[in-house]
C-alpha cells in the first residue's frame, strides 16, 4: 500500500491559489479514477479535481472556504502498489501511521518522488498548507473531517427514551431555544456532546421550522453563520472594488418603446416559431453597438492604477444572469455581428451556461460594457455597480403602458425607463447623456436600427 | 397601610426560598422576602442542620460509651457523661451561624427582608403582620410571587402535638433525656433521631405502620440499618398502627396486624410520620391554584396556574428536598431573569443519616424494572474496602444500576458509615450520563470509601478487582 499526493493543479492564466468550495469525499471514503474529489473556484470559474488514482481518502488538505495555493496538497489517497510519497520523508512516515499500514510505502526505483515544499515538511505542519495565511482553524481540518465521518454513528434513541445531555449542555440548549429531543447524540450511550448541540444548531438553522399557529409569534432567538465563501466571496469583491474605486454616475431617461414593442410583435409573430422569440434585449444591444460608435470611450475598460483608457472597438457585452449560486456575468462576443436573432441565442445559451454552473472561463471574462435586467421585476429606477474595470452598465427597468402626452392628447404607450451607471472618472455627464439619448432614439425609431 | 412595590415578592426564607431571593438579587431582580420565624427554614433551624448537630453529639457520646469496656483499638474511658443543656447550646450555635450567615448573604446582594407572617391578598399582593408587635402591618407588591412556605410536621388524628407527644422539631431540642421513647414512623427522620435518643441512653421503640422500616428503600439497602437498630437496642414495632395514648396518657396503644392490641411505656412520643406541603393559614387558597394531592401542581419551570405566581420546595410536594427547592429557587430567579431553565435533574440524592448512612440517586434495581429498563446492577461490600476497616465501618455497600445495552448509569445506592459524601459523586455520574466504563475508568484515591464506587463499576462490568 502506498499514498498517493495530490497538488493543487496549476489551473492556468498566472492564477496563484483557489479557493476550495466544496469536498466530495470524506477521509475514510473509497475513491475510483476519475472521480470528483473537490472543486475550486478560480477568478471567476469553477473547475473540478479528479482524482487520477483509485484507493482511500486518507487525509484532506484544507476546509471548503479555505484558500489553497497552487501546488499545495489537495488530499492524500492511499492507493494499491506504490504511491507518489516518498516513505522515508516525514510526511511518508506519519501518513503510514495514520494509515496504520504496516507495510511501509514500497518506493520503486527511478520513481519521481515529489518534491515536498520545504514549508510543509515539519510533521506537525504537513497537512498545513504552506505559504497561505490560513485561518486561525486550519489545524482543526482534521478533527472537523472527523466530526463529519461521526455524525452517521449518532444513535437513535428508541421511543420513549429521554435525550442525555450533560447539565452544562442542558443549559446551552435552553439558552439557544434547542430541544434536546430533536438533538442526535454521538457520545457514549447516545450522550450530547456540545459539538452535537452546535452541529444540530448549524443544521436547525438552514430548515425552516414547519408553520404552525403558535409559531407565528414565537419568538426567534436563532442566527445563522453563512460563510461567504466561492462565488458569493468573489460577488462580494467585485462589488466593493467597483464601488470603492468608482465614482459612479448614475442618469435615468425614460423612452417610450411603443413603436418597438408594435415591431417586436410583429416579427415574433411572423418568425417566433422558425427564429425563436425575441425580447426587448437584442433589440437594445443593437441600440447599444450602434450608440457606442459614436462615444467609443464608453466601450472600454479603466486601468486606473496604470492610468490607461482602453477603448475597444468590438462589443463585449456583458448580460448579468441571476444563478442559483449567485449574479454572474456572461459575455456575448462581438456583439457588433449578431443580428437581432443571433444575439437572442447567445444570450440564452450563455444564460443556461451560467445558470447550469457549465460557462467556461472564456465565456465569464473580457466584457467591454454591460446590460443587466431584472425584467418584470425591473422597478422604475435602479443604480447599477459598474462591472470593473469597465466604465458603464446599462440597467432595463420595468415596460409599463402609461398615459402621456402626445401632439395635446392623453394616449397610451409603453414606456421603459433606462437607468445606467458611468465611470465619472472617465465618462463625463454630457457624455453618458448623449450616449442614453442615442440609445432611446433608436429604440423609439426602431428603423434606424437597421439604417446604416 | 403602607405599600410597597417590588419585582418579586418571595414568601418564606427557607433554602429555597433564600436562594431564590439571593440569585435575582445578583440577576439584577429587585426582591423582597418575607418570613415570619428565622431565616433558613425548616432545614437551617429544625431540621437538617440541628438534626445533623445531635447525630454526630450523640455518636460521639455512643463511641466514647463503647470505649469503657474492653475494645479492640485499645482504648479505654472511665466513665461518659453528657450534658444534653450543653449539647442543646452548642446545637443552637451552630443554627445560629448558619442563618446568620443567610442574612449576611441577602444583606450582601441587597435583598430587602420583611420580618412577619404573609398573609396573600391575590395573585400579586401580600399583606404581613410583622412579628414585633410595636411595627406596623405592610402590604407588599410584586410582580411575581414565589411561594416557599414549605412543609410542617404530620400529625396523627388520635394523637395530636402536646404534652408528651411531640414533633421533630421539640425532639432537637431537649431539656433532658427522657426515660422511654416511642418513634412513631420507621421513616428517615424517626430512625435518625430514635437512634440519637437510643445513644443518649433512652429506651427506645419505633414503630411503623408498614412491614419494614425505611419503606421507601429496597431491603437489601435497609438490611443492615434493621441489623444496626437491633445491635443498639432499638425496638422495632413493624405492622403496627398507633391508636393513641392510653387513659392514662403514659403509654401509647398499639395494634399489630393480627388485631391484637398492646401498650407501649412512653415518657415521651416522638410522631415522625411525614411532612406535609404547608398550604394552609396564609391565604393561599384564595388564589385557587392547582393542586396535586395536598401539594401545590407546578409544572416544570415550577409555575403554578396562575401567571407570574411560582412555587418551590416542600409546598410543590416529594421529594421534599432542600437541595430540590434551593435548585428550583435558583431556576426560578433565572427564569424571571429571562433565561430559558427548565427543572429536568435526572437524579436528586437524598439521604439518610442514620447508623449506618444510606445514601441513594436515580433509580434501584426495582425501579429500573418498574420503568421497562433492561438493567444490570453490581454491588461492592464495603468489607473489602480498606478505608473502610481502618474505620471500623466494614458492614454496608456500594450498589450501581446501569442499563444493559449501553451500560449508562442510571442509579447508585449505597449503605455504611459515611457513604453519605458519596452523594456527590453519585448524582455527578448520572447528570453526565456516565457510562460504567467511564467509572471504571476513573481513577479512584486509596485508600477511600471512594474506591467502592469505581469497584461497584467494575463489578457491573464483570471484572471487578477486589471481589
Amino acid at each position: 500500500m502506498g499514498i498517493h499526493v495530490i497538488k493543487m493543479p496549476d489551473i492556468g492564466e498566472g492564477i496563484a491559489e483557489v479557493e476550495l468550495v466544496a469536498w466530495h469525499v470524506q477521509v475514510g471514503d473509497t475513491v475510483a479514477e476519475d472521480q470528483i474529489l473537490a472543486d475550486v473556484m478560480t477568478d471567476k470559474a469553477t473547475v473540478e479535481i479528479p482524482s487520477p488514482v483509485a484507493g482511500t481518502v486518507l487525509a484532506l488538505g484544507g476546509v471548503v472556504g479555505q484558500v489553497v495555493a497552487v501546488g499545495a496538497e489537495v488530499i492524500r489517497i492511499e492507493v494499491q502498489g506504490a504511491g507518489n510519497l516518498k516513505a522515508g520523508s516525514p510526511e511518508g512516515a506519519r501518513a503510514a501511521a495514520a494509515a496504520s499500514s504496516a507495510a511501509p510505502a514500497a518506493v520503486q526505483p527511478g520513481m519521481p518522488a515529489v518534491a515536498i515544499p520545504a514549508t510543509a515538511s515539519a510533521p506537525a505542519a504537513a497537512m498545513e498548507v504552506p505559504g497561505v495565511a490560513a485561518p486561525a482553524g486550519a489545524p482543526a481540518a482534521m478533527p472537523s473531517a472527523q466530526t463529519h465521518r461521526a455524525a452517521p454513528r449518532a444513535l437513535v434513541r428508541a421511543p420513549g427514551d429521554k435525550p442525555m445531555a450533560s447539565p452544562a449542555v442542558r443549559r446551552q440548549a435552553w439558552d439557544m431555544g434547542v430541544e434536546l429531543q430533536f438533538v442526535p447524540g454521538t457520545g457514549p450511550a447516545g450522550r450530547i456532546t456540545h459539538d452535537d448541540l452546535q452541529a444540530y444548531a448549524a443544521r436547525a438553522t438552514q430548515a425552516q421550522p414547519t408553520s404552525g399557529a403558535g409559531l407565528r409569534y414565537a419568538p426567534r432567538l436563532d442566527e445563522e453563520t453563512v460563510p461567504v465563501i466561492g462565488l458569493r466571496r468573489k460577488i462580494a469583491q467585485k462589488m466593493q472594488e467597483a464601488k470603492r474605486r468608482i465614482p459612479h454616475f448614475t442618469y435615468v431617461e425614460e423612452v417610450d418603446m411603443t413603436e418597438l414593442e408594435l415591431l417586436r410583435a410583429r416579427l415574433n409573430a411572423q418568425h417566433g416559431t422558425a427564429r425563436g422569440r425575441l425580447t426587448v434585449l437584442p433589440f437594445l444591444v443593437r441600440a447599444v453597438v450602434l450608440a457606442l460608435r459614436v462615444h467609443p470611450g464608453i466601450n472600454a475598460r479603466y486601468d486606473d492604477e496604470a492610468a490607461v483608457l482602453t477603448r475597444f472597438g468590438a462589443v463585449h457585452l456583458g448580460v448579468a444572469a441571476q444563478t442559483d449560486a449567485g449574479l454572474m456575468v456572461p459575455v456575448v462576443r462581438h456583439a457588433e455581428t449578431l443580428d437581432l436573432w443571433a444575439c437572442a441565442t447567445e444570450i440564452a445559451r450563455l444564460a443556461a451556461a451560467a445558470r447550469s454552473g457549465k460557462a467556461t472561463r472564456d465565456e465569464l471574462t473580457g466584457s467591454t460594457i454591460t446590460i443587466t435586467s431584472l425584467g418584470a421585476l425591473g422597478g422604475i429606477v435602479s443604480t447599477p455597480v459598474i462591472n470593473h474595470p469597465e466604465v458603464a452598465i446599462v440597467g432595463i427597468n420595468r415596460m409599463v403602458e402609461r398615459p402621456m402626452m402626445r401632439n395635446g392628447a392623453v394616449v397610451a404607450r409603453q414606456m421603459m425607463n433606462l437607468s445606467s451607471s458611468f465611470d465619472h472618472r472617465v465618462v463625463d455627464g454630457l457624455h453618458a447623456a448623449e450616449f442614453v439619448q442615442l440609445v432611446r432614439g433608436y429604440l423609439e425609431c426602431p428603423a434606424t436600427l437597421f439604417v446604416e | 397601610m403602607d405599600t410597597t412595590h417590588t419585582t418579586l415578592l418571595v414568601i418564606g426564607a427557607g433554602p429555597g426560598g433564600y436562594v431564590a431571593a439571593i440569585r435575582a438579587a445578583q440577576l439584577g431582580i429587585a426582591t423582597t422576602l418575607v418570613e415570619g420565624s428565622h431565616l433558613g427554614g425548616s432545614c437551617l433551624n429544625i431540621g437538617c442542620i440541628p438534626s445533623k448537630a445531635l447525630i454526630h453529639a450523640a455518636g460521639a457520646l455512643h463511641q466514647a460509651r463503647h470505649f469503657m469496656g474492653d475494645h479492640t483499638l485499645g482504648i479505654h474511658v472511665d466513665a461518659a457523661h453528657i450534658d444534653i443543656a450543653q449539647t442543646v447550646r452548642w446545637k443552637d450555635g451552630i443554627v445560629a451561624r448558619l442563618t446568620g450567615g443567610v442574612g449576611a448573604l441577602l444583606r450582601k446582594h441587597g435583598v430587602k427582608v420583611v420580618k412577619g407572617w404573609a398573609q396573600i391578598v391575590d395573585g400579586k399582593t401580600v399583606d404581613v403582620t410583622p412579628g414585633t408587635p410595636d411595627a406596623q402591618p405592610l402590604r407588599i407588591q410584586g410582580e411575581h410571587l414565589l411561594l416557599a412556605t414549605g412543609s410542617l410536621a404530620l400529625g396523627l388524628p388520635g394523637m395530636p402535638f402536646g404534652g408528651r407527644v411531640v414533633s421533630s422539631t421539640e425532639a432537637l431540642s431537649p431539656a433532658t433525656i427522657p426515660g422511654r421513647l416511642v418513634v412513631v414512623g420507621a421513616g428517615y427522620i424517626g430512625l435518625e433521631l430514635g437512634l440519637v435518643y437510643r445513644k443518649l441512653g433512652c429506651d427506645v421503640s419505633v414503630v411503623e405502620a408498614q412491614d419494614r422500616i425505611l419503606p421507601l428503600y429496597d431491603d437489601e439497602l435497609t438490611r443492615p440499618v434493621a441489623a444496626s437498630l437491633r445491635r443498639l437496642g432499638v425496638q422495632v414495632h413493624l405492622g403496627c398502627s398507633v391508636q393513641g395514648l392510653n387513659g392514662a396518657g403514659d403509654a401509647v396503644r398499639l395494634r399489630d396486624g393480627a388485631g391484637r392490641e398492646s401498650e407501649l411505656a412512653a415518657d415521651q412520643v416522638l410522631v415522625a410520620i411525614g411532612r406535609a406541603p404547608h398550604t394552609h393559614g396564609w391565604g393561599l387558597e384564595k388564589l385557587m391554584l392547582d393542586m396535586q394531592g395536598r401539594a401545590l401542581k407546578v409544572d416544570d419551570q415550577c409555575r403554578t396556574s396562575m401567571r407570574n405566581v411560582w412555587a418551590i420546595g416542600d409546598i410543590t410536594g416529594e421529594p421534599m428536598l432542600a437541595h430540590r427547592a434551593m435548585a428550583q429557587g435558583e431556576m426560578v430567579a433565572e427564569i424571571i431573569s429571562g433565561k430559558r431553565r427548565h427543572f429536568m435533574p435526572l437524579a436528586i440524592a437524598a439521604v439518610c443519616f442514620t447508623d449506618p448512612e444510606v445514601v441513594v440517586a436515580g433509580l434501584a434495581p426495582g425501579d429500573a424494572a418498574k420503568a421497562g429498563l433492561d438493567c444490570i446492577s453490581a454491588h461492592f461490600p464495603l468489607a473489602a474496602n480498606g478505608r473502610a476497616m481502618t474505620l471500623e465501618a466494614n458492614e454496608g455497600f456500594v450498589r450501581v444500576v446501569a442499563r444493559r445495552d449501553n451500560h449508562r448509569i442510571v442509579g447508585w445506592q449505597a449503605v455504611g458509615v459515611g457513604v453519605s459524601e458519596l452523594a456527590s459523586a453519585f448524582s455527578q455520574s448520572i447528570e453526565m450520563g456516565a457510562c460504567l466504563e467511564d467509572v471504571a475508568g476513573t481513577i479512584h484515591a486509596h485508600p477511600t470509601l471512594g474506591e467502592a464506587v469505581q469497584e461497584a463499576a467494575l463489578r457491573a462490568l464483570g471484572h471487578a478487582l477486589h471481589v
